[in-house]
């Protein structure tokens, strides 16, 4: 008895479940906690999306309701507000990826050739602010500094005399489009830069000794050693947000959202909500929620495929 | 790795052209220092200047005097906005369901990291995958609405605890964690003691584990603070919704109702501008005291969450 209890913890053995239990029965009954929490909340839904095919009505409910097959998916797909919807998504998903993905890589290059250390840890500190804000307080907070006659922006550029009528950073599409994707950008870029700072310091200290013996600039280090050496957290982060291309942030949306941009802040979150929860379309939103959540994971399925055939690691 | 990278003098520049090296050196570091201080000011300013005007008396503000230092100091706004109550009520409360929310939340995710993290467990592929499917694939809001529903957890404080309580994320994090950083001599000499596995667990495990733990009760704490997306989706009573809500609710409501609800009296002593940059700074100044404590802990974890090796 005593020898086999010193074995079991260290082998990788095919213990027969018989002798499992009887040995980590306390760590399955631990197990049964998160089990029963995620088939609770999370598995459970599962079924509801049976909605899909059918013309689920709220009153009637799943039995009361009709299965019309994929009569739902046509009429989504054929749906304006869909196609509305899911182009402006991407297209801001997309735009979102181009900017904000670079900049915190540009950041943790940057940092990281800085010298100064005090200025370091600081400007660090500040940089991370903005990603423990809420959307309410982001988007407030954005309201005050970008209001066309009385936030702080219009009010310092007029008072110079720069403009002579409130830039309406918030209040008019295609500047709301720019105003939107750059505060996007500014509230994410101090987490990655977290990542990305912590993978440069894992790169080799020899590697750039010998570099600079050889005459390597800082350019040249940056090119040829530290881009290289973080090129799989790169990846990595990559494959993550490729996986939310087909997804929408409801909070960020709706907290931005107003009449005259209307046009650009209709995106999925916001047709899942309306449709859903406002005007009762159950099954519509069903298949656009599905219809993201699927293309989310074949995206991250692919991409970390990819990722493998060009000899990375992958996330999975 | 890390330290001896440290004593490398970095600015030996070894080129043949010395000083012109040196020089060229010395711009793009100015530029950088110049590009990192105006990120840094964008992240400070707003705050330094939503302050002055919470404490800014109302006619300087209208008359658009008011940019980083207050005018005509008074602390009217915040005075009405602790006499309405609604807001501190809603601030009080968001505490409490988020106290318990971290608290039921790292119980939740113990319990799913520290067997998944024994290369022993039989089962472990499938209990993991078990565990961690629910990241990459969600039915939606509309099932998770009507789920809710069928639950009973429709309007009820609970469901902004519950559902969340279990993070995927997280888990992995603090799994990561027990693999690599508790040796398996320490549970083996355990287990010839005769311990249990809850006795380890509870006697050595979490006890060496304090800073994950810390890092994570974060991640939870200010997860849980941030988010009000499910305020929106499974909540109708007032009084149920934590403050991040009412924040979003004064602006999407284009100022009105909440400086309207805020108190009819206030609104003579302050203009609504006043009133809801103190407002935000009521919401966001707890965040910002906290924050810097906070920060090297959340560091780190996000370090073990993303690094790999």
């Amino acid at each position: 008895m005593a020898t086999k209890k010193a074995a079991a913890p260290n082998v990788k053995v095919n213990t027969p479940w018989k002798a499992a239990i009887k040995r980590d029965w306390q760590l399955y009954l631990l197990l049964l906690l998160p089990l029963a929490m995620v088939f609770i909340f999370n598995y459970a839904a599962y079924p509801g999306m049976r909605m899909m095919f059918m013309d689920y009505k709220p009153a009637k409910g799943y039995d009361g309701s009709k299965w019309v097959g994929m009569e739902t998916f046509v009429k989504v797909f054929k749906d304006r507000d869909f196609r509305r919807a899911l182009s402006s998504s991407l297209v801001f998903n997309v735009l979102d990826l181009l900017v904000g993905f670079p900049m915190p890589i540009l950041l943790a290059l940057i940092l990281n050739e800085l010298r100064y250390v005090k200025f370091k840890k600081v400007s660090q500190t500040i940089l991370y602010l903005p990603h423990f804000l809420s959307w309410a307080i982001i988007g407030s907070v954005a309201y005050t500094m970008f209001r066309p006659s009385s936030g702080l922006v219009n009010m310092a550029l007029m008072n110079m005399g720069i403009i002579k009528e409130g830039i309406p950073f918030l209040t008019e599409k295609w500047h709301w489009a720019v105003t939107y994707l750059l505060i996007g950008v500014w509230q994410g870029m101090g987490w990655g830069t977290i990542i990305y700072l912590a993978a440069i310091t894992s790169i080799s200290g020899e590697l750039y000794e010998a570099a600079m013996i050889d005459g390597a600039n800082r350019w040249q280090r940056m090119w040829n050693i530290t881009l290289p050496g973080i090129k799989s957290t790169v990846v990595t982060l990559l494959i993550m947000n490729l996986g939310r291309v087909m997804g929408s942030n409801y909070e960020r949306l709706s907290i931005f959202g107003n009449s005259m941009v209307r046009d650009f802040q209709y995106q999925l979150a916001i047709y899942i909500y309306e449709k859903g929860l406002s005007n009762g379309k159950y099954s519509m939103a069903t298949v656009v929620g599905v219809f993201q959540s699927l293309v989310g994971l074949i995206l991250v399925l692919l991409a970390d495929k990819v990722a493998k055939k060009l000899g990375e690691d992958g996330l999975l | 790795m890390a330290k001896k990278k440290e004593n490398i003098p970095r600015d030996a520049e070894v080129t043949s052209d010395g000083s012109r090296a040196i020089n060229k050196f010395r711009i793009s570091d100015a530029v950088m220092i110049a590009v990192v201080t105006l990120l840094c000011a964008t992240c400070v300013m707003p705050f330094i200047h939503l302050f002055a005007k919470s404490i800014s008396g109302n006619s300087a503000v209208m008359a658009k005097r008011v940019y980083f230092w207050p005018k005509d100091i008074n602390f009217d706004a915040y005075a009405s906005i602790f006499r309405d109550g609604s807001l501190v009520y809603s601030f009080i409360y968001s505490v409490i369901v988020t106290l318990i929310f971290t608290l039921l939340g790292m119980i939740v995710c113990t319990c799913a990291a520290y067997p998944l993290s024994k290369k022993r467990l039989r089962g472990k592929l499938v209990f993991t995958f078990l565990l961690m499917f629910p990241m990459y694939f969600g039915a939606g809001l509309i099932p998770s609405y009507l789920l809710m529903h069928d639950l009973h957890l429709l309007d009820n404080m609970w469901v902004l605890i519950l559902p969340l309580i279990y993070s995927p994320y997280n888990m992995l994090i603090m799994k990561t964690y027990f693999q690599s950083s508790i040796p398996d001599s320490l549970e083996e000499s355990a287990f010839l003691d005769g311990a249990s596995n809850f006795q380890i667990l509870w006697h050595i495990v979490l006890p060496l584990s304090k800073p994950i733990l810390a890092t994570l009760s974060l991640f939870y704490a200010v997860g849980r603070w941030n988010a009000y997306s499910d305020n929106i989706y499974y909540i109708r009573t007032e009084t149920l919704k934590m403050v991040q809500y009412k924040l979003y609710q004064m602006v999407a409501s284009a100022n009105e109702a909440q400086t309207a609800t805020l108190s009819e009296a206030a609104a003579v002593t302050s203009t609504p501008e006043v009133l809801q940059a103190a407002a935000i700074m009521f919401v966001t100044i707890p965040i910002i005291c906290i924050y810097p404590f906070l920060q090297k802990y959340f560091v780190k974890g996000v370090m073990v969450g993303a690094v790999k090796g």
